[in-house]
């Protein structure tokens, strides 16, 4: 028997998430991070946003590109403090780190996004 | 005895020089680098920004027009200026890169790369379209 590596899992989780950011998360910055403070749009009423968020198709969508951008990001910063500060040696922290991060905040996320159901 | 440092007999030492901890200053392509790899940072901030609005949500009208207030906050006002360009920088890499990453063949022929890219872009408008459809339409 051999032990399976995670690489690819983690590489597919990568992939996934940064087609998944790429494609919503500039959008969604723009809205709730510059036009909605800023006042070039009027944010969205409670009712709607409300109505929206509840719905479960929305629910599972949100969860789904939290969690495949959570590792996506989790990916990516390991490799930029493993090419940038050539710490090699602290490799298993590091990863710990990152993906423990990413597991956390994903529960975080169901948590919120089944409460709300 | 120092244990990393062995030496054999014949054998000269390893001429191995250290990289300067600042090496991704070097080059442009290097910063450019070292920028998309930091949009990591940003994208999970935008998350833990988007779940707070949810928890928000859920809690009631007050607590969302809490959010509303607070991110009118110049601090957080900046950071979101900030994560726009690296979202902004990662969201064009990585369609620029899609056709390295895909490939898709027609019968015998390969699709051109460029098509690629013009299917990803294509996707991004729609998906940008719907979510302010979504948000701002039937409002």
């Amino acid at each position: 028997m051999h032990k399976r590596s995670p690489e690819p899992l983690l590489w597919l989780l990568f992939s996934a998430g940064g087609v998944a950011s790429a494609l919503f998360v500039p959008v969604l910055v723009l809205l709730f991070g510059l036009a909605f403070p800023l006042g070039w749009l009027s944010p969205p009423s409670y009712e709607h946003l409300y109505n929206l968020v509840h719905h479960p198709l929305t629910r599972l969508v949100l969860f789904g590109i939290s969690v495949v951008s959570l590792f996506h990001a989790a990916h990516r910063f390991r490799f930029t403090l493993y090419d940038g500060l050539q710490i090699k040696h602290l490799n298993e922290m590091i990863a710990v780190g990152c993906y423990g991060g990413a597991v956390v905040l994903s529960i975080w996320a169901a948590y919120l996004l089944r409460q709300i159901g | 005895m120092n244990e990393r440092h062995v030496y054999t007999e014949y054998h000269p030492r390893w001429l191995r020089s250290r990289p300067s901890t600042y090496w991704w200053l070097q080059r442009r392509a290097y910063l450019s680098f070292i920028t998309r790899e930091l949009s990591s940072i940003f994208i999970a901030w935008f998350v833990v920004y988007l779940l707070l609005l949810v928890r928000a949500v859920s809690l009631g009208n007050s607590n969302y027009q809490a959010f509303l207030e607070w991110s009118r906050h110049p601090v957080v006002m900046v950071l979101n200026v900030v994560t726009l360009f690296f979202v902004l920088f990662h969201a064009v890499t990585w369609f620029n890169l899609a056709p390295k990453a895909i490939v898709v063949h027609l019968g015998r022929k390969r699709l051109p790369g460029s098509l690629i890219s013009a299917a990803n872009y294509g996707a991004w408008v729609a998906a940008t379209a719907f979510v302010l459809w979504i948000l701002l339409a039937g409002d």
